[in-house]
């Protein structure tokens, strides 16, 4: 393995047209969402995203994966520069960094069945053994092989997350992102998904960015946190010592609002 | 919204089945119309003029539903009547569909000015008054079984292309787009393999529907006489007939409306019954 990290981040800038503040002729003024965020992932770190709602977590996150192209700043892939390569010269590049979606019903989708979901990525990126290599999928998150027959609306969500991870792994991907990924998933799901999502970074040696609301969530999982506030970043550093001594006024104030049984306690 | 949807049971559907049988045999008789109609359609008889339906007295059973006031044979008129209608209902309703279905597709999914253009389109094609088009397209163009199919799809593309940009506009904002994108599909092949068979219900829904008023359609204009030519038996012109002798011959009236009544209903229900009995999600 190489020292370079898996993504760099340089002074990204990131704005959305605001069409509610959009004149009757000429362009729509621009909300800045991002104002110059940079961050370093090394390889195999966990990355934990988190900050207030509309902070710029899931824009971060798809600039990342190259859903969004930024509007300047630049984002190294392993050292390669993505920032603004085209859908066509990205397209190699796809099979390295994939996603899982928050909502498993909206990011699967529901006219195709489980194994069609999951044979997609492998099919669009040519790997060969397509079918196999679903079944190590499935294998791998714990889901029997003859769901590869059943439509997302006959799983249970916990089961459909499962699905959502099984096709972002079956690529042998480098990077995960994964957005509130368990956030639509009762107490028990939640703990069987991040369980799996914990044993898997270590078997696969994933790189994960994992967003979440969560901060427990985050602090049993993640090695690295980066708070987010408005676009920017308030603080980057090893999840144990932010949460043990929040740097920034507005880490500490998060930590103070969301309510947490008992910050000391060890995790299991 | 999600889980409700899987605990929806459907009966295999009595709707589908008959409505699939009224058509089907629709069909068989206008494909195998002169091998199946007992009378020549066009042949006048004044002194077999009038003859009740069979069940009645004086019934001729050669005339199982009656002959018109010219003697010709109703049952006879009605089937080779079809030929007319589903021609036009197949036509027209698959030209409708693939034309507003294309552009409501490109405008919902790529939005942009794509959407701007398509959009201002329907917004000044539905303005204006749609028989009123009817008439104004098939005087510019002439009768004729053509200008009838065009004047359909002239008006009626809007209610696709409509509808489908709404439903293409709600499926490319969902999350197995991005994701498919994420995969490395291509834009045009996300539309066409991703976005489209979720979008396909409702448009043979659709489709269905506009078959149904295709029908309507090519009856009212043959009932005010801007169809084809008058000796082709239509189920409009039947039905404009069957008007004037309302007092003295119910049958010439009342079968051809019956039949049109059946087809148009049997449209509209095959539609929702496919889409109850073959779309997984909701199987
Ligand atoms: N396509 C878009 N067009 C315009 N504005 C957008 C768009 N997507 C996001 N935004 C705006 O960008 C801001 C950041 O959104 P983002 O989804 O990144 O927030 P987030 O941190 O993920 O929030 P949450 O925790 O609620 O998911 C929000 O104010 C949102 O309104
Ligand atoms: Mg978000």
């Amino acid at each position: 393995m190489s020292d370079t990290p898996i993504y760099d981040i340089e002074n990204l800038h990131l704005s959305f047209p605001d069409m509610a503040h959009k004149p009757l002729l000429g362009p729509a003024p621009r909300i800045e969402i991002l104002k110059g965020i940079s961050l370093t992932i090394p390889r195999g770190d966990v990355v934990g995203i988190v900050g207030g709602s509309g902070s710029g977590k899931s824009t971060l996150g798809r600039a990342m994966i190259r859903l969004l192209e930024p509007d300047s700043g630049s984002i190294r892939f392993e050292g390669q520069d993505i920032t603004h390569l085209g859908e066509d010269a990205l397209r190699p590049l796809r099979r390295r960094f994939q996603m899982i979606f928050q909502d498993p019903m909206s990011s699967l989708n529901p006219r195709r069945t489980v194994g069609a979901i999951i044979a997609g990525p492998l099919r669009l990126q040519g790997f060969d053994r397509v079918s196999q290599r679903v079944d190590q999928a499935l294998d791998h998150v714990g889901l029997p092989r003859a769901f590869r027959k059943r439509y997302p609306h006959e799983l249970s969500g916990g089961q459909r997350q499962r699905v959502g991870i099984a096709r972002a792994i079956a690529t042998e991907p480098d990077f995960i992102l994964a957005d509130e990924i368990v956030s639509g998933l009762d107490v028990s799901s939640q703990a069987q998904v991040l369980n799996l999502l914990e044993q898997l970074v270590r078997e696969l040696g994933l790189t994960l960015a994992f967003i979440s609301h969560d901060l427990s969530v985050i602090r049993r999982l993640c090695r690295h946190t980066l708070v987010l506030h408005l676009g920017e970043v308030v603080e980057y550093r090893e999840t144990a010592a932010l949460f043990e001594a929040p740097q920034a006024a507005y880490t500490r104030e998060l930590l103070d609002a969301i309510p947490l049984p008992d910050l000391k306690q060890v995790w299991a | 919204m999600a889980d409700g949807r899987s605990q929806v049971k459907r009966r295999a559907g009595a709707r589908l089945w008959l409505s699939a049988t009224w058509l089907g045999l629709l069909v068989l008789g206008a494909v195998f119309a002169p091998l199946i109609a007992p009378q020549d359609p066009l042949a006048q008889d004044l002194f077999g003029a009038r003859l009740p339906p069979f069940w009645e007295a004086g019934a001729d059973a050669a005339f199982p539903l009656g002959s018109d006031s010219l003697g010709r044979d109703v049952l006879s008129r009605i089937i080779h009547g079809a030929r007319i209608a589903l021609g036009v209902a197949l036509i027209a309703g698959t030209l409708t569909c693939l034309i507003g279905s294309g552009l409501g597709l490109i405008a919902g999914y790529f939005r942009g000015w794509p959407d701007m253009v398509i959009s201002r389109l329907v917004d000044i094609w539905m303005a204006f008054p749609p028989v009123l088009f009817a008439i104004l397209l098939i005087a510019v163009l002439g009768t004729g079984l053509s200008s009838i199919i065009i004047a359909i799809v002239v008006i009626d593309w809007t209610r696709f292309a409509r509808v489908i940009r709404a439903e293409a506009m709600s499926q490319g904002a969902m999350d197995y787009v991005a994701s498919a994108q994420v995969a490395g599909r291509k834009r045009f092949s996300i539309l066409l393999a991703e976005i489209l068979p979720n979008v396909l219900p409702t448009i043979v829904v659709l489709l269905t529907l506009e078959m149904g008023i295709a029908v309507i359609v090519e009856a009212i204009l043959s009932f005010v006489n801007l169809s084809i030519s008058t000796d082709q038996p239509t189920w409009g012109s039947m039905i404009a007939e069957g008007r004037l002798s309302i007092h003295q011959a119910w049958w010439v009236l009342v079968f051809p409306l019956v039949t049109l009544f059946l087809t148009v209903l049997s449209f509209s229900q095959l539609g929702e019954g496919l889409k109850d009995h073959f779309d997984p999600v909701l199987r």
